[in-house]
């Protein structure tokens, strides 16, 4: 039917590569995850600020990044950007892209959870005496996060997943770019992407599993 | 002593106070019941600053409540208040819920916190709830902790609004008895209510409002016993 033979020994034979190649990935992944959370927090906050400046760079931020391909925001980063006389590297490229992507997706994700606990909440706490500052700090946000928490960590493996992008830009160092480069030399390209894609999935559910773990220590209530 | 003089209060267009004087003295009880829209729960939410006023004053032993330069968060931890909805903390257990302002607003120690949270859990009765979630508790009991948390900041003055009314039926008694003891205690306290039994046995005064004005106010002897304003005469015969 068909005639090819299976040479699992030579993609074994590059695990390890792969496997530092994993840890690439994973590293952009978080650090994309820790900015995007960041920047996410800002946008919810400067959408709820009232002032329009603020508010509409948010919202096209949000929209721009939730409504465009992934891989075009990667390629602005690297190639886009580069007209204009920035020039970041794949790897920095690759990690500017999803930051933004996940800031535009946690946004939308943070907003949610705000408008889900009620006004209520807030007002209980201000007649108790509180701030408005203390009510956010101690009354709304840890619920914000337990309702946020799922929802980030989908993002999380989103993320990962989508540092495979990293080669359209020329990230050879990633999983996907070590991947692609011991295809090229010996294309083996099944055996490779096969083992490739064992990998990310490992991660992948890894994280999915820990966060599981950590959401029901957390949150006890 | 709460002095509310002549106090005015509109929602738009529509005018739900409309120039409330009210005087009460310290360890006075003042229950205030009327039908839904009288105003009298936005009374309340104006007394503590937590609605502002369109005329009149608010003072709380001297300090204007609406004055500019009035410490709204200040003046809150000495006026609990309770509302119909008991709004539980629900990421905090019963004594976290109880402990968090006494911590964060008067900056007590976690230990005299958590002794006073103790004390006023165990006063509504509590004591075995502790660590328990409010999501795993029932209405009553989620009222009652609403109660220890606001008794927590040691008020002088509380405020209840309609606490009873999302309550079942089998629940109201051991809220109106939480209550009950703390007016024996000598707290000074407005409540407004629907519970009529309740504000004939507990009550120094109540006050009738009807359409924004307190149409009535007497010991309640004089005022369920001989009611003078005819609108009381007929929320009276339909609440009887």
């Amino acid at each position: 039917m068909f005639n090819y033979t299976f040479h699992w020994n030579q993609a074994l034979k590059a695990l390890p590569q792969m496997l530092d190649g994993a840890l690439v990935t994973l590293q952009i992944a978080l650090l994309s995850m820790l900015i995007g959370v960041i920047c996410a927090l800002a946008l919810t906050g400067f959408r709820l600020s009232g002032n329009r400046v603020l508010s509409g760079f948010a919202t096209t931020w949000i929209e721009i990044a939730r409504n465009t391909p992934a891989l075009f925001q990667i390629y602005m980063a690297h190639f886009g950007l580069g007209n204009f006389g920035i020039h970041l590297s794949p790897y920095t490229a690759l990690l500017v892209g999803i930051a933004f992507n996940n800031a535009g997706y946690l946004a939308e994700n943070f907003r949610g959870a705000l408008k889900a606990i009620p006004d209520t909440q807030t007002r209980a706490g201000r007649s108790l005496g509180m701030s408005a500052i203390q009510a956010f700090r101690y009354i709304v946000l840890p619920q914000m996060l337990r309702i946020a928490f799922l929802p980030t960590t989908n993002q999380m493996v989103w993320a990962i997943l989508m540092t495979s992008l990293g080669v359209t830009v020329g990230m050879n160092t990633d999983l996907a770019g070590v991947t692609q480069e011991l295809n090229a030399r010996s294309f083996r390209t099944f055996e490779f992407f096969a083992l490739a894609a064992v990998i990310y999935y490992i991660i992948a559910k890894a994280v999915t599993l820990a966060a599981r773990a950590i959401a029901s220590r957390m949150f006890r209530y | 002593m709460i002095e509310i003089e002549n106090v005015r209060k509109s929602f738009g267009t529509l005018e739900v106070l409309k120039g409330i004087d009210l005087t009460v003295q310290k360890g006075e009880v003042v229950t205030v019941i009327g039908g839904s829209g009288s105003g009298k729960s936005t009374l309340l939410t104006c007394i503590n600053g937590l609605e502002p006023i369109d005329a009149g004053r608010i003072k709380v032993d001297g300090t204007e409540v609406h004055a500019k330069s009035t410490d709204l968060n200040k003046l809150r931890s000495k006026i609990g208040i309770v509302f119909q909805q008991w709004n539980a903390f629900p990421h905090l257990t019963v004594l976290e819920n109880v402990m968090l302002a006494p911590r964060k607003v008067l900056g007590q120690s976690k230990q005299a916190a958590e002794e006073m949270a103790v004390k006023q859990l165990t006063h509504v009765g509590l004591g075995e709830k502790l660590q328990v979630y409010p999501n795993r508790m029932s209405g009553g009991q989620q009222q009652r902790m609403a109660i220890a948390r606001a008794l927590a900041m040691s008020p002088e003055y509380m405020l209840f609004d309609e606490v009873t009314s999302a309550l079942d039926p089998q629940l109201v008694g051991e809220v109106l008895d939480t209550l009950r003891m703390l007016a024996s205690e000598g707290m000074t306290m407005i409540c407004v209510t629907h519970e009529m039994k309740f504000a004939r046995e507990v009550s120094d005064r109540v006050a009738f409002f009807h359409k924004g004005v307190m149409a009535e106010i007497a010991p309640p002897e004089a005022l369920f016993g001989a009611p003078k304003d005819p609108e009381l005469q007929k929320f009276l015969a339909a609440t009887h």
